[in-house]
């Protein structure tokens, strides 16, 4: 390779939130004209890296360099200046506007300033989509009439609009059908061809294995191997690397009895269209049954249809054999279902209340008469709850904004806690939970299911199923692939299932 | 006023004291920073008044008639922080107190008498406030397209209903209530159900499940959901009380202008969407008090009479209340953000 300087360079990146150290101390580099593709666990933290490339995130620490230069990325705008585009999982296009309009957002070819030259720009677009392959895509349709796959060719295009140098896909193919995957590995080849760099993030080896020259592979927020060679390193190697923990969880023990008895929570053909294909499964008083899947595999999906906030297009969830009615909430909750959905703040806390606030809303009827609220019982009630749990700050009146991600997780439990559930339904039960917080977490879990709670967990970290459940189904693209006791499946052999679809000779 | 280091308070500004229940009760025993300040405008306010006009704005008979005033917006205007703390909004009071009062009011309503015009506003107001909730919370209407089609509808229903005559009210024992003979202890009947609208307000609010669940539905109404409360159910008892305040308001204003007119209660749904901003009740939902509420009614109500009483036109009136609503909203951020 030349002896110009690479394109880009991060060097001793690290970014902290509240609670958590998201990056620490990456490196990475990229060279023109290649595709280097970021590997790493959820939560390893490659979405992190690649907003601080977007300038959507500021560093705490580290230095990034263009051609050589040291530069700071201070917005969005700045790092599109430099020629870096991002796409986004999530493609952030305005659905109401038409393909041109979408293009040529924020630069639209103007007359004296101010008058869209509507014609120009459709031009442009037109000729945009040509050289990525899909001119059939209409520059004046609305976003919002297009597939996924064609709006991913809109992000793209609007990508193009720039004087672009690099451009970073987060997890491109996810919503991509077989042959469309073909059309964008084919878009990617003609970019690098034109010297334009391409940060590639996937979880499908066998992706980057076609298209990627070098991988970086980032672990619990620090690249553990920059530049591997994509085509010829083992796909064991990557994989252990992707593993290796530094960090070593602790795990409560398991219960040597298995269950027995009859199961509490039955879940018979429950599927949703689009989601989740029709799924079997059963917990029994005392057991942790865990989910384990990448994001898109239907997890959460499947939790929140049990839980009745999606309503199944087929199937029944029973609870003590009764079966509930679908799609009730309300009815999950009154037969003593409880979900700690993923999204914390968003899905379960009222954050501008208290703790006791937060714990007692589900179980409001047991300290009112007519209405009438006995607040001396729910302080009562909502402090023994939460002591329980071991929930800090011990004093249940503080608002529930000042705590820990931790311990706001422990003030969700203490709600179900509190209401005398008998299924919990954990989504990402250690999501931006501090690490150190984790096994206390976890503690808590097995202890509220040696009480003879049934826990239904999912969780992208498979570490975490496999050291917390008793029982793994694992999902594949809304379907299970495989079933197995926890003690007999490793995180290798889980990570080839959920990223290959077969099991790893 | 002072204002001290400040420990962490839960919403209802009281500082945690290790569960210790407080030993002074009452409306204003948790007053917190931005109550005080409203008072504090508000006893400003009363200064300059006695000062500019000290022999006029003091007077009893215009206290009362302040108070009087403040009344018909102050019911409204309870019913209307609930909507928003839910994170709604009602634009349809003035038209649904339109409705009522001219309903009320019909020749055929008065042959009925006392009850009959009582009973008359307020199952108008419920009725309204009953399709704006349906509409709403099964309809899955945006709060703010339901309530103005009703403001539309209402209006027009009570146009169609007076002809655009005033309707003057004959039965005696509704008007008497609006006589001096009437007022107990120097207070107008008006000015009581005012009051006593006011604290049981003030009490479904802090101290019933139903304040609580309509907290939680404005706060995160998708975390209410999964908590297991009936959101949709919570929405259409909220458009109910709405609804129901209006009615009891259209009867105040039959009380106090002894007739019914389809221009009643116009722009009603201002003033009391402003007196609960002024109040500290978030727009978004989820924050506000009834206290903070009535402060702002009682504020509007007394710079509109210090306003008159010093023969300023209503045009400035509206510019210094517009004033104050910005004044009070960034009092409010910059205190949001210091706490």
């Amino acid at each position: 390779m030349a002896p110009e300087p690479p394109l880009l360079t991060m060097s001793g990146i690290t970014k902290s939130f509240p609670g958590v150290r998201a990056l620490d101390g990456v490196d990475l580099d990229v060279q023109a004209g290649e595709v280097h593709c970021l590997l790493g666990q959820n939560g390893a933290g490659k979405s992190t890296l690649i907003k601080v490339l977007a300038g959507a995130h500021q560093p705490d620490d580290g230095v990034i360099s263009w051609r050589g230069e040291p530069v700071t990325l201070r917005s969005p705008i700045a790092a599109m200046r430099l020629g870096i585009a991002t796409i986004y999982q999530e493609l952030d296009l305005v659905e109401h506007l038409s393909v041109a309009e979408n293009v040529h957002l924020g630069h639209e070819p103007t007359t004296a300033g101010f008058v869209v030259r509507r014609r120009s720009a459709r031009a442009s677009t037109a000729q945009l989509l040509k050289r990525l392959g899909h001119a059939e895509i209409e520059p004046g349709r609305l976003v919002g009439e297009l597939s996924a796959a064609q709006q991913q060719i809109v992000s793209m295009a609007r990508a193009l609009s720039h004087d672009v140098r690099l451009i970073v896909m987060d997890e491109p193919s996810a919503a991509l059908d077989p042959d469309e995957v073909d059309n964008l590995f084919r878009i990617v080849g003609d970019l690098t061809a034109d010297g334009v760099a391409v940060v590639y993030i996937s979880h499908r080896l066998e992706e980057i294995r076609r298209i990627g020259d070098r991988v970086t592979v980032l672990k619990d927020g620090r690249a553990v191997a920059g530049g591997l060679p994509a085509k010829t390193t083992p796909t064991s190697e990557v994989v252990a690397l992707m593993t290796g923990r530094n960090v070593e969880y602790v795990f409560p023990d398991r219960p040597t009895a298995a269950p027995e008895g009859t199961p509490v929570l039955e879940v018979r053909g429950l599927a949703r269209e689009g989601e989740f294909e029709p799924l079997d499964l059963t917990v029994h008083p005392g057991e942790i049954v865990g989910l384990a899947g990448l994001v898109g595999s239907g997890r959460s999906e499947i939790l929140e249809t049990i839980y009745g906030a999606r309503k199944p297009s087929a199937g029944q969830v029973s609870v003590d054999g009764r079966p509930l009615k679908t799609g009730s909430v309300r009815a999950a909750v009154r037969a003593g279902l409880g979900l700690a959905p993923e999204e914390r703040k968003a899905q379960a806390l009222l954050m501008l209340e208290s703790v006791t606030r937060n714990v007692s809303v589900s179980s409001m009827s047991r300290f009112s008469r007519g209405g009438w609220l006995d607040r001396g019982a729910e302080r009562g009630a909502a402090r023994a709850a939460t002591r329980e749990l071991s929930l800090r700050p011990d004093n249940p009146s503080v608002p529930v904004r000042t705590l820990s991600g931790g311990n706001q997780q422990k003030a969700v439990l203490a709600r179900w806690l509190l209401r005398g559930c008998r299924v919990l339904l954990l989504d990402e039960p250690t999501r931006g939970v501090d690490v150190g917080a984790r096994a206390e977490l976890y503690a808590v879990i097995r202890r509220l299911a040696d009480e003879g709670l049934a826990v239904l967990l999912v969780s992208s970290e498979v570490p975490e199923v496999l050291g917390l459940a008793d029982r793994v189904l694992v999902l594949r693209e809304g379907r299970v692939v495989h079933t197995a006791p926890a003690r007999e499946l490793d995180e290798h052999r889980v990570l080839d299932l959920v990223m290959e679809g077969s099991p790893a000779s | 006023m002072t204002q001290h280091a400040s420990p962490p308070r839960d919403d209802t500004g009281k500082v945690p004291s290790a569960g210790q229940p407080p030993v002074w009760r009452g409306l204003f025993a948790h007053a917190d920073v931005r109550t005080l300040s409203l008072l504090g405008v508000l006893a400003a306010l009363i200064l300059v008044g006695g000062i500019t006009k000290p022999d006029e704005f003091l007077d009893t008979r215009n206290l009362q008639l302040v108070l009087t005033q403040a009344s018909v917006i102050g019911v409204v205007t309870v019913g209307m922080t609930f909507v928003i703390m839910s994170g709604g909004i009602d634009l349809s009071v003035g038209a649904i107190v339109a409705l009522a009062s001219v309903w009320a009011t019909t020749v055929a309503t008065q042959e009925y008498g006392f009850g009959g015009i009582l009973l008359t506003a307020v199952l108008v107001g419920l009725g309204c406030g009953l399709v704006n909730g349906l509409l709403i919370a099964y309809g899955g209407m945006v709060p703010f397209i339901a309530t103005l089609a009703m403001l539309a509808s209402a209006r027009g229903l009570a146009l169609q209903i007076t002809d655009g005559k005033t309707q003057i009210v004959t039965v005696d024992s509704v008007l008497d209530l609006g006589l001096r003979d009437a007022y107990v202890l120097g207070i107008p009947p008006l000015v009581m159900v005012f009051a006593v609208v006011t604290v049981i307000g003030w009490l479904v609010l802090n101290r019933t499940t139903f304040g609580r669940r309509t907290v939680a539905v404005g706060g995160n109404a998708e975390a209410a959901r999964l908590a297991g409360i009936d959101v949709r159910r919570q929405r259409l008892y909220l458009y109910l009380l709405s609804g129901l305040c209006c009615g009891i308001a259209a009867f105040l204003l039959i009380i106090l202008s002894g007739s019914g007119q389809n221009t009643n209660g116009n722009l009603y749904e201002l003033d009391a969407i402003a007196a609960a901003i002024i109040g500290g009740t978030l727009l978004s939902g989820g924050r506000g008090t009834i206290t903070g509420s009535v402060l702002g009614v009682l504020i509007f109500t007394t710079i509109t009479n210090i306003f008159a009483l010093n023969n300023l036109q209503s045009d400035v009136q509206q510019i210094a209340k517009g004033a104050i609503i910005v004044a009070a909203v960034l009092v409010q951020r910059r205190t949001a953000s210091t706490t």
